[in-house]
């Protein structure tokens, strides 16, 4: 059969119903309306769209060496460390009070082991501090350190104008102040920062009223409530919905806020294969049929926890047939967006608007502030009786403090600038352009031979580059040579030998600033041989292909 | 050699076969075929195999009927009918549609519309935007973030300080950061919502002690170095951690921190200090409880604290010894997993601490208002006064409980709604009754700050009284 991506992996079984091509998906993008004219007339039409995911296998040589990398790095880190015990290498890191040395130690000795030998190596490439507004151009504050990354000293000197590929700033809309920006100065004038009250008690403002209904009508659901932290928004509202008793069936690469929040539920947690239906099913499957283990006592309630695009794997959720399996065994589905609301789908809605679906299909939505609207915050949304429930059970609402208004401010505009309520189509241009730039920044990459993961229409574009000492070679080249800010990733946020960069592609790039970075990265791929791909079909079979996925029963 | 004994032994064995008499013969017959037939017998009676058949599975799981996502909430429930402030919660504070004198939001230095903090908010909004895009590791850095947490290490006189960017996160994420599983830790009773939350993170052995009594908390430090006697290898790696807080949220009252310490040191138990009321309020100069009781902050193995309400920003700090807090750097979820505090509500934060620390005499006015309120408001029948005289947060409850608490939070209710009718704005303390670990009463919440002048003071005072005797006798 023909294998449309060309070097990609189709997941599922989806190519079996139409055999498409990459061109008969955008087109797809395009009739979008009447993929929504079906789905109301109640028939789903998910195979419709073609998902175009790879995720290219590492050839074995840079596996070994990269191990090697690690390996190297340990042995010297165990060396290092003895000849700091024996006081022949001066120990710079900060040591316990003298009067506190006879406490239990504060840390465990090989707790800090990672840290000390392999991070502070290369912890300059995080952390930098920035002195401008993180739009597509933003100003780095050069620091250098004299005492090999132990501590940092700022040189005054600012490296200006520097490409941002690093913040999630997906539509652009988080830059300096500019005229469009005036309701926020108008209200932070009257309003000021704080709110210095609970949601329950006295911290209720119009203005959080106000926001709630703009979130609910853009979302084109019953109801929302925010909160002030996207982070919060998870770990202190998944408690509220499911405890002891239920069961809550997690993608392995969910984020800590996600994994904090079912483990503060008190509920039985149980993992799925990322991405991977048929590991859902099954545990899905097991879990209804023989209840939960030792008592044999039938789950009270089953929650599905995704994410819309997964930040560090630039994968696209396969909604469909997830809800196609919540459907059939009657769980719940809690899918967090805050890599894809307002950066995915035609008019910015997400990935339930990606795929042509009703929002209401997932139970609870969840997102954050942050990235799209460059503002903070989060927030929950879905019918109007899990909104009330929220209201009054959520920990957010009655022990933190509510979102400060100036920010509610932020999010509003950048929600009617999106939603065309200003008058204007430029929030639409936003988004067309960013789903624009994305494709044509993944597909140059893809022609260099990097290997880039993810799905070919997320925002966020990861390219492996497998060995710890080219993540820090590679960070620092482009910044001090190339004046590119770029986030690189490891261990632990990564698989241990699958460190990568990691660019965050946004509307307010232009097509110069993009083919900047992309001469750049073409330059560095020759330097340090990062064009590892092979354009070989499949790839990581055993965690990806989901017909791979052995079923017992 | 070898054959010829093998030989030997056959041979003799075969003589010896027949040389045995016949029920030697027999016997040994018999048992040869009982063990064969122990062999091949069945010990047990194999059950039926369990195994589901695919129909059966199916009609399990059509039978299965989940409880609802969420369970019906009743339309009149308060929660649902929040109090709306239209515009600004400040001094003077409209609510739902009627202008109050605010005795609920935490402003107590009345820094939320000062506006010298508003115009250093707006030139960073002007500089920096709103948003961050990004948590601190990945460009969510900005020099106003590192400006603030110099500032604020400096105010407290500690070595460096951390920033979160929501009030709640920080504890609930500094305790987790160093307390893990099987470390013990000592929590007092009336802990907050925020520490519970990061003890339950950390999966820790949690012993609750009775409210600010020492004397029980050391016979609980006792029962653990006893314990601790038994199993030295274990002790040498369970950390202990003691966790209270300065000025408690739920009580209003003041930590007993000397002899804390004196516990800390005499059975080597790390203190963490909750500041989040006190910060900015107790002290001659606001440094929160450490001042008040002039500790050395070096005693304390961290403090943390939100700036949302003394500072009347958002977002929370942690400060203390480099070798502690410099740890959350990488072990803080709320810090490494979350965007950054915008850069505007940083600026304000600044600002704020500016105002204090040119204006030190500000913390006198707040204790002497404090001690105002708390005098006039004593002696109401059916209502009594709980917390400190000099907490600018305190709760009145009731003298004695109907019995039910769900008829105490309606009588306090109507109370309140009796204020705010005659312009005084106050609120209940509100729970979660069913995930808090020991549930404070039912109580409405004063909070003094130091805007409300005498007067408004007395009349507030007396609004209260005389509501109060209307509602309850």
């Amino acid at each position: 059969m023909a294998n449309p991506g060309g070097g990609t992996v189709c997941n599922g079984k989806l190519h079996n119903h139409k055999k498409q091509s990459n061109g008969s998906q955008r087109r797809n993008c395009t009739k979008n309306g009447i993929v929504k004219e079906a789905q109301q007339n109640g028939k789903p039409h998910f195979y419709d769209k073609l998902i175009v995911e790879s995720f290219e296998e590492a050839p074995l040589h840079v596996m070994v060496f990269t191990y090697m990398g690690y390996g190297i790095g340990t042995l010297f880190g165990y060396l290092r460390d003895f000849l700091r015990n024996w006081g022949i290498e001066k120990c710079n890191a900060a040591v316990e009070r003298k009067e506190q040395k006879d406490f239990v130690p504060l840390y465990q000795n090989f707790e800090n082991f990672f840290t000390r030998n392999l991070y502070m190596r290369i912890r300059d490439n995080w952390n930098r501090p920035i002195c401008s507004a993180p739009g597509p151009l933003f100003d780095v504050m050069e620091r250098v350190s004299d005492d090999y990354n132990w501590t940092f000293r700022f040189t005054g000197r600012i490296i200006k104008d520097v490409i941002n590929m690093g913040s999630y700033n997906f539509l652009g809309l988080a830059d300096k102040y500019d005229e469009s920006m005036k309701t926020i100065k108008d209200v932070l004038e009257v309003y000021g920062t704080g709110v210095a009250s609970t949601r329950h008690e006295m911290g209720t403002l119009d203005k959080h009223k106000e926001l709630e209904d703009l979130v609910a009508k853009f979302l084109n659901v019953e109801a929302a409530m925010v909160f002030g932290m996207g982070f919060a928004t998870n770990s202190m509202n998944i408690p509220a919905l499911v405890g002891k008793g239920c069961l809550i069936l997690s993608d392995e690469l969910n984020h800590t806020s996600l994994v904090l929040g079912a483990r503060l539920s008190g509920a039985t947690i149980r993992i799925f294969k990322h991405n991977n239906t048929q590991s859902l099913e099954k545990l899905l499957r097991d879990a209804v049929i023989y209840g939960q283990p030792r008592t044999r006592r039938a789950w009270k309630k089953i929650l599905i926890l995704v994410e819309g695009v997964y930040s560090m794997e630039g994968s696209i959720v396969h909604l469909p047939q997830i809800i196609a399996l919540k459907k059939k065994y009657k769980a719940y589905l809690y899918i967090d967006e805050a890599h894809s609301i307002g950066a995915v789908g035609p008019t910015g809605r997400g990935v339930t608007e990606f795929f042509g679906l009703d929002p209401h299909e997932v139970d609870v939505l969840m997102g954050t502030f942050t990235k799209s609207f460059g503002a903070s915050g989060g927030y929950i949304a879905g019918r109007k009786d899990l909104v009330d429930y929220l209201r009054v059970h959520s920990h957010s609402a009655v022990y933190a403090t509510s979102m400060s208004p100036p920010i509610a401010e932020q999010i509003i505009r950048s929600l009617k600038l999106i939603m065309g309520l200003d008058g204007t189509t430029q929030g639409l241009q936003k988004v067309q352009q960013l789903a624009k730039n994305t494709r044509y920044f993944r597909q140059r990459l893809q022609e260099m031979g990097f290997i880039i993961y993810g799905n070919e229409n997320a925002s966020v574009v990861p390219l492996l580059l497998y060995m710890p000492g080219k993540v820090a070679a590679f960070a620092r080249h482009m910044l001090q040579e190339k004046k590119i800010g770029v986030v690189v990733v490891g261990f632990p946020a990564t698989p241990l030998a699958e460190a990568r960069a990691r660019f965050c592609v946004s509307a307010a790039h232009t097509r110069e600033m993009l083919d900047t970075v992309l001469e750049a990265l073409d330059e560095m791929g020759d330097l340090l041989q990062l064009k590892y791909s092979r354009h070989k079909k499949s790839a990581r079979p055993e965690l990806y292909d989901e017909t791979s996925f052995e079923l017992e029963d | 050699m070898a054959t010829a004994t093998e030989q030997w032994v056959l041979v003799e064995m075969v003589q010896a076969l027949y040389e045995a008499p016949a029920y030697h013969l027999i016997l040994e017959g018999i048992l040869i075929l009982w063990i064969i037939r122990l062999l091949f017998s069945k010990t047990y009676k194999l059950q039926e195999r369990s195994d589901l058949t695919v129909k059966e599975k199916e009609e399990l799981i059509e039978e299965w009927q989940p409880e609802p996502l969420v369970p019906p909430v009743p339309k009149d429930h308060p929660a649902l009918n929040y109090n709306i402030v239209s515009g600004p919660p400040s001094h003077k504070i409209v609510v739902n549609g009627k202008e109050c004198i605010n005795f609920a939001s935490f402003n107590f230095l009345g820094l939320l519309d000062n506006p010298r903090v508003k115009a250093a908010a707006l030139a960073s909004l002007k500089k920096y935007g709103v948003g961050t895009c990004g948590p601190r590791g990945f460009y969510g850095t900005f020099d106003v973030h590192l400006d603030l947490e110099d500032r604020l290490a400096k105010f407290m006189k500690a070595e460096e300080a951390i920033i979160y960017s929501y009030g709640f996160a920080t504890i609930a994420s500094a305790i987790p950061a160093y307390s893990k599983r099987g470390d013990i830790v000592f929590v007092d009773r009336a802990a907050c919502f925020a520490i519970q939350k990061g003890l339950q993170a950390s999966r820790s052995d949690i012993k609750l002690f009775k409210h600010n009594d020492v004397a029980d908390l050391e016979r609980l430090l006792k029962e653990q170095e006893i314990e601790d006697q038994k199993n030295p290898r274990k002790a040498r790696v369970t950390r202990r951690f003691i966790v209270v807080e300065g000025l408690y949220m739920n009580t209003g009252t003041i930590c007993p921190l000397p002899e804390l310490v004196k516990l800390k040191y005499k059975y080597k138990a790390r203190i963490f200090l909750e500041e989040s009321l006190s910060f900015g309020v107790l002290g001659e100069h606001g440094r929160g409880v450490t001042e008040h009781y002039g500790i050395n902050i070096d005693d304390i193995d961290f403090i943390s604290a939100n700036m949302e309400n003394a500072l009347a920003s958002i977002g929370g700090f942690c400060c203390g010894r480099s070798f502690v807090i410099d740890h959350q750097r990488l072990s803080g979820q709320g810090y490494c997993f979350s965007a950054s505090l915008p850069p505007l509500l940083a600026a304000a934060a600044i600002e704020a601490l500016n105002i204090m620390e040119e204006n030190p005499g500000i913390f006198a006015v707040l204790k002497e208002k404090c001690r105002q309120i708390h005098k006039a408001l004593q002696g109401i029948s059916g209502l009594k006064v709980v917390g400190e005289s000099s907490s600018p947060a305190f709760h009145l409850q009731l003298e004695e409980s109907t019995g039910s608490r769900e008829q105490d939070v309606r009588l306090l209710q109507e109370i309140v709604d009796q204020c705010m009718n005659k312009n005084i704005a106050l609120t209940q303390a509100r729970y979660l009754e069913k995930e808090e670990k020991c549930l404070p009463p039912p109580s409405i919440r004063v909070v003094v700050t130091v805007e409300q002048t005498e007067e408004e003071l007395e009349r507030a005072a007396s609004t209260i009284k005389e509501v109060a005797q209307a509602v309850l006798l």
